[in-house]
This record gives structure tokens, sequence and C-alpha cells, in this order.
């Protein structure tokens, strides 16, 4: 695949069609600049900004572009908060669906069958293997992300974490969190 | 169309592998793949519609065996040919041979963080006044097209409840193969697994899907 992708940049690239510089500043940009961290602050705001959070209810697309996080893969996003009777995850079982602004390129497991096909029937199970447990009454909503909007899950505030800043709290974010194979990191 | 791509409830993939500390980036040419992706569909010859369909129409065994940057460099090449861009002659000898169509655009660096940053928008202004409420229940449609949808077939004719009305939006069915933007309203419609997965459904999940108003009847 490697030598198939080269000549494949090289032809579009002698017929004037691609500029490889171009190539260059896009990796560059998700590979050091587009990632979780960006999701991690929306959500660390929405935990200390009661109006914050609200107005990413309501309409995430703004909120989000508020921390100027827009663009390819996040032009239209919905924001959906976990609760004690509720736990969210996000699945895109026809492709690849992710909010890429917020949390960067997806990982591989996310495009890959095993996650795509078992999301939407056995999350318990799914949910298992990144070792994470729900309460057998705990109720699951599964977003499968079939259209344009692209869901961020706001995970729970942990516990012990009052007074904390918004640096400290983002660190407690992860990138799973946000897709809820996963819960917030407790305090330390 | 029932192709590969419609996942959701298929069964025999084994344990979900999630990679410890994933790298953004499994080796060079993934980076490559997804920057020839990018800037090819830059040229403005295709949308993103007719590109997923491009993906999805892989053979069901290529599509399975190959990873998520070898599907898309699979369809980008396909699109690339269907747009004469690239001929079998130039894939053949692994160069520029054959002449090219002219693109729109030719993507520079320099206006890459612009370009990454506006995005594509895929809401449109539609004229007709809804047709569904929020509470309300429907019935998706049980059709099996051969063309692009974006039902997936594990809803198709099941119950379930408006649970957001969203924005008009493209319609992919007609967008993917170049038969306009026809932008519908868009639900979020929320269906019991019960009403999916049927016997021994997880009486605690919920799963909605993003539904085109014509994927939708009154219940």
């Amino acid at each position: 695949m490697a030598a198939r992708v080269r000549a494949l940049e090289t032809i579009l690239t002698r017929k004037g069609l691609i500029d490889p510089a171009a190539i260059d500043v896009i990796v560059d940009t998700y590979e050091t600049k587009v990632g979780p961290r960006n999701g991690a602050a929306v959500v660390a705001r929405a935990w200390n900004e009661p109006d914050f959070a609200d107005w990413l209810k309501r309409d995430a697309t703004a909120a989000i572009a508020s921390l100027g996080f827009t663009g390819r893969q996040g032009e239209h996003m919905q924001a959906v908060f976990n609760t004690d009777e509720t736990h969210n995850l996000v699945v895109c079982t026809l492709c690849s669906c992710y909010p890429w602004p917020v949390l960067g390129l997806p990982p591989v497991w996310y495009k890959a069958p095993p996650y795509r096909s078992r999301a939407v029937i056995d999350p318990r199970g799914v949910l298992e293997e990144f070792g994470l447990t729900l309460p057998r009454d705990k109720k699951i909503r599964v977003w499968d992300s079939t259209a344009e909007l692209r869901y961020l899950v706001v995970p729970q505030r942990p516990d012990g974490t009052e007074g904390w800043s918004e640096a400290q709290l983002a660190e407690l974010v992860t990138r799973d969190s946000m897709i809820g194979t996963g819960v917030a990191r407790g305090a330390a | 169309m029932n192709g590969p791509q419609d996942l959701g409830g298929q069964m025999g993939f084994g344990p979900v592998a999630p990679e410890k500390d994933e790298p953004c980036f499994h080796a060079e040419w993934e980076k490559r793949a997804l920057g020839v992706t990018l800037t090819a569909g830059a040229m403005g010859a295709w949308n993103i519609d007719e590109s997923r369909h491009a993906r999805e129409s892989l053979h069901p065994v290529d599509y399975y065996a190959s990873s998520y940057y070898e599907i898309w460099i699979k369809g980008l090449e396909t699109l690339l040919k269907r747009h004469n861009f690239v001929t079998a002659n130039d894939f053949a000898v692994g160069d520029a041979v054959d002449p090219a169509a002219t693109p729109k655009r030719v993507l520079k660096a320099e206006n890459v963080p612009a370009a990454l940053a506006k995005g594509g928008p895929c809401d449109r202004p539609v004229a007709a006044p809804v047709i569904f409420a929020v509470g309300q229940r429907v019935r998706t449609r049980n059709f099996h097209p051969a063309g692009h949808t974006r039902l997936p077939r594990y809803a198709r004719g099941k119950e379930g409840v408006i649970d957001a009305v969203r924005e008009g939006y493209v319609f992919p069915d007609t967008n993917a193969h170049g038969k306009g933007e026809n932008p519908q309203w868009l639900y979020t419609v929320v269906f019991a697994a019960s009403e999916l997965w049927g016997e021994g459904a997880d009486p605690t999940l919920e799963v909605s899907i993003d539904a085109w108003e014509s994927y939708l009847e009154p219940a």
C-alpha cells in the first residue's frame, strides 16, 4: 500500500492536481494541532460554567466554535450529556463519522468492523472490552451517526473536583470518555 | 446499498481491540493517504456522499480485508478514474501519462488551514414545512436501494419516536449519484432495542439514527 499511495501522489502532483505541501500541512494539523485536548477543553468549560453547558446543549456548534474549534467533520455538532440515569455512546455503523475538530482523527478501532457492528446491539459487551462495566439498571443511549451531525459525549464530572480550574478538569477528560467508551478519570 | 459498510448488528468480527496510547498514524503512507484523499477531494469534482459510496462499493471481500485508509485509497482511485483525472494507463505505469480533466480548484498549502476550518457544511434551507414533530411515533421505510443510502438495514421498517427535529440537510441518496442535493428535513429517531433486535434485546438500551424525512412514515 505504501508504494500504491506514493504512486498516486506522484501522478496527481505531476498532473498539477494536488500540492504535496498541502498534504504536509494537513498531516501536521491533525498530528499536532487538532485532537482530544480540544474536546476536553469544551467539557471542562461545561463542567465549570452552567451557562456554557446550557449553550452547549442548545447549540453545540456555536458553543464549541466560541472556543475556536470549527471545521471539517464538525460543521454540525450535537453534545449529549451523561447523567446518573443514562450513559451515551457514539458510533458510526456505516462508515467512520467522528467529530474531528474536538477529537481529532478517529482511532483505528472506531473505524473497524468489531466496534461498528456491535455498538448498536451489544454496547455493554463492547464497554466491557474497554474495561467499563455499567450498573445493570443504567440506561444506555447509542447515537448512530448516520447523517452529518457529529456527536460529543459530555461525561459526568468526577466527585471531589469542586473548585478545580478548567485546566485541571480537562486533564480528567479522556478521548474515550467523549465517545462514551469510557468515563472521566477520577480525581486523584 | 446493502453493502459491506452496513455493519450495525453484524456478527463474527470478534472483540474490539482498543490500542493503548494509539498514535495518530500507524505508517507514513497513512499520512499521505489522508492528505491525498483530502486534497483530491478539494478539487471539487465529487462530494462526500459520492466518496462514501465509492468506498462502500468495494467488493465485500476487499472491504473487510482492508484497513480504513486502504478503503479510502481504493475508493479514491475509483473516483479519480470516474472523473477522468487518472486513467488505467496512468495507474499501470505509476506515473502521469495521460492528460487529466481540469479541476475546479487546487488546494495550496497556504489555504489548508482556512479550508479545514471552514469544512463543508451540509445544512440547506428547505421550503416545505416539517412533517413530523418531537414525540411522534414514526416507522422507517423498508427499502433496499441499489444506490447509496444512509438508512442502515438494522433500522429499516422499524417503529421509533422522533427525538429531535434537526435542520434541512443535503439528501445523500441523490447527492451521491450526481442527482442533486435535494435537501430534506433531518430527524433524530430513537428506537427501543427490543424493536430493533427482538428477543433478548438489552432492556436498558435505546439506539438513535439521524433520518431524512423521506426515510420516515407516520406509524
